[in-house]
């Protein structure tokens, strides 16, 4: 199932807040969870700079973050996102608990995890890794910095790397290597 | 992004039957700003025999980052990737797809065994050279690697 955007090009959710670059109809999608306004604030501008213009929908917990991957209300007709951006420390329901619920869920396995987080704990990048964790990102406190860095990953994960589509559910085995 | 620097070589496990392409890679990761050195096998059973440390292999590092190409000899790259990501203590490593097949169910395929990405190969040389880079860019600045 292909979602389609007609509609205004900025829908809001009750506890999350979809933003949108200008530009018609942005072909990528990006959740961000991250509970910090002033961090999703600064990711979401240094999307917007950008020539990719990705549209970006932003939730501030674990549990709403499952949720809109799964399309439980309120988030029904939230899009299918194409990279999911995910902070490790959150309310109600952590990072690695997101993360695990998306890599075992078939419906949702195939979408690229960027763990981003200000931790630089050694055994909380491990743990994501096991968990199944695209890669990890430590957030840099610098602000300037932060902004380049969340470029970089844009560049990469829109333009460098191939990325599974990730509906409709794709068959489940083979590859024409295989 | 001083916290990223690392004391130590990056190790980076590179397997690739070609011998050209093997060779570019080696030389635009040579240039890279990350300190780093590349271990290349030529083919999936040599991936594994070198990840096992055995024969020639003894006392080689475990590789902080493994950049894969899809058709190979002997195990195809596929089948490596789903021994090394199903394996307990090799899981964790960052498996990058490096190939020249843009085939959906290629991709599909690789993400499903837990492929940390995929990337198809330029054909062009430059190109080529200009997509390590980005690999080498991100993965080794960027990224966290797991510690060993």
């Amino acid at each position: 199932m292909t979602q389609t955007h007609d509609a205004p090009p900025v829908l809001s959710f009750p506890g999350g807040r979809l933003m949108s670059a200008p530009g018609a109809r942005p072909p990528v999608e990006i959740l961000l969870v991250e509970d910090s306004r002033d961090d999703a604030d600064l990711m979401a501008a240094a999307l917007a700079e950008g020539t990719l213009a990705p549209r970006l929908s932003i939730v501030e917990d674990g549990e709403e973050a499952v949720r809109y991957l799964r399309r439980l209300p309120p988030y029904e007709s939230a899009p299918r996102p194409d990279l999911v951006l995910l902070d490790l420390h959150l309310p109600r329901k952590n990072g690695f608990e997101v993360l695990a619920d998306v890599k075992t869920d078939p419906a949702l396995c195939l979408i690229p995890v960027v763990i981003l987080t200000s931790s630089d704990d050694e055994r909380s990048f491990l743990s994501a890794y096991d968990l199944r964790a695209n890669c990890c990102v430590p957030k840099p406190g610098d602000q300037e910095q932060f902004a380049r860095i969340v470029r970089h990953i844009e560049s990469f994960w829109l333009t460098v790397a191939r990325r599974p589509r990730t509906s409709p559910a794709p068959e489940l085995s083979g590859g024409s290597n295989s | 992004m001083s916290m990223l620097i690392s004391t130590r070589a990056i190790e980076i496990l590179l397997v690739e039957d070609n011998v050209e392409e093997a060779e570019m890679t080696m030389a635009a990761l040579k240039d890279g700003r990350v300190r780093n050195r590349v271990h290349w096998v030529e083919d999936g059973e040599e991936a594994l025999t070198f990840l096992r440390r055995q024969g020639r292999f003894d006392g080689m590092p475990r590789p902080d980052l493994i950049l894969l190409d899809l058709r190979l000899p002997r195990l195809s790259g596929q089948e490596v990737l789903a021994v090394v990501k199903e394996h307990p203590d090799w899981r964790r490593i960052p498996v990058v797809i490096m190939t020249s097949s843009d085939d959906e169910r290629d991709i599909t395929c690789a993400y499903q065994r837990h492929a940390n990405c995929y990337i198809t190969k330029p054909v062009d040389m430059d190109k080529f050279i200009e997509a390590v880079r980005s690999i080498e860019n991100f993965w080794l600045t960027v990224v966290k690697l797991p510690a060993a």
